[in-house]
């Protein structure tokens, strides 16, 4: 499995990747719209796991910029806020069982991860 | 239309909720990196039960980063302290100077969302003026909102507080864009003339010079 975690706050997404790798899941990250792009067009990833908010590109516009070239993806949210409004955009995207909250607990991830790969 | 303190309520509201949403966001996504820290040092915990080496220079550096964070939201829980503080009194004499400071460094991770920049110009001594604090943050809020509206991604907003004649202003400036055709109108509106209003000030938008300027007098009657 291969994922791809994207959230504007570096040390939260390089923390989460190095500790993914040791639950044997190859992680990478990147901290923008931006950089998730050219990382989807140099690698293939199964999923990408996408903050909601995030400047300039949020996390649903770059859902379906890399959902619409890249149809093989899967697609987890994370959000800080979960508001109501956050999480009725998250689940119309990506459906409700894969939307986390942050603090987000990693097996709860690992769980996801798992699940979401073999919808 | 609703009368003016009608329209200052309501917009006073939606003020707060929107700075606290911004705050909470950034205290969970502070919380979320230390969870994750916290979970690596329990992860090299357990590579350690199991007999694997570690070095300490990770295990510093990982406390070393927990120890940022708290510091970085004890910084935005000062802030808001402050913030919730702005309704304690409906008059007191504040530093213009600092009052815009502060509110760049709140709407700070709200410029960011949009790609933008703020950069605050230092006055060279205090601004002091008597006027309620909290109308002054909102009215500011209001005219950033805009002129970061006008900026668009990428760009930088200039935030200058000076004394004038009738007492101080402060200057919205680098909206090159405000001369543009597709460049947001209809400024100021009800809300920004009501609060405009309440304070004895008033706001001028210089298309030509790329500039919102709000104007606020020495003391509010």
């Amino acid at each position: 499995m291969r994922i791809l975690l994207i959230d504007d706050e570096v040390e939260l997404v390089s923390t989460l990747a190095e500790r993914l790798s040791f639950r044997g899941i190859e992680a990478d990250w990147a901290t923008s719209g931006r950089e998730a792009l050219e990382k989807v067009a140099e690698a293939s990833y199964d999923i990408a796991v996408v903050d909601i908010k995030m400047p300039r590109i949020g996390g649903i516009e770059l859902k379906r910029m890399m959902a619409e070239k890249y149809p093989h993806m899967k697609f987890i949210f994370m959000t800080g806020h979960g508001s109501e409004e956050d999480f009725r955009t998250g689940s119309e995207e990506a459906g409700a069982a894969y939307y986390l909250v942050k603090p987000v607990d990693i097996e709860e991830l690992m769980k996801k991860l798992n699940e979401v790969l073999k919808r | 239309m609703d009368g003016k303190w009608d329209i200052i309520g309501n917009e006073g509201f939606e003020f707060m909720g929107k700075m606290n949403a911004s705050i909470s966001h950034e205290v969970k996504n502070v919380l979320a990196i230390i969870n994750e820290n916290a979970g690596l040092l329990e992860d090299f915990t357990l590579m350690a039960e199991k007999g694997m080496a570690i070095d300490p220079e990770r295990l510093k550096g990982l406390a070393g980063k927990i120890q940022l964070q708290v510091r970085r939201a004890d910084r935005i829980i000062r802030n808001m302290n402050t913030f919730a503080h702005s309704v304690d009194e409906t008059r007191s004499k504040v530093d213009l100077g600092e009052v815009v400071a502060f509110m760049a460094a709140l709407s700070d991770r709200l410029a960011s969302m949009k790609g933008i920049a703020l950069e605050v110009t230092p006055p060279s001594r205090p601004i002091m003026i008597t006027t309620s604090p909290f109308l002054v943050e909102n009215i500011i809020w209001r005219c950033l909102d805009f002129a970061m509206a006008v900026a668009g991604p990428g760009k930088t907003v200039v935030l200058t507080a000076d004394k004038d004649d009738r007492g101080a202003r402060i200057t919205f400036s680098r909206l090159e864009a405000l001369s543009h055709a597709s460049s947001p109108t209809q400024f100021p509106l009800d809300v920004e003339n009501a609060l405009a209003e309440s304070l004895g000030g008033q706001i001028v938008v210089n298309e030509g010079a790329g500039e919102i300027v709000l104007g606020l007098p020495e003391a509010v009657d």
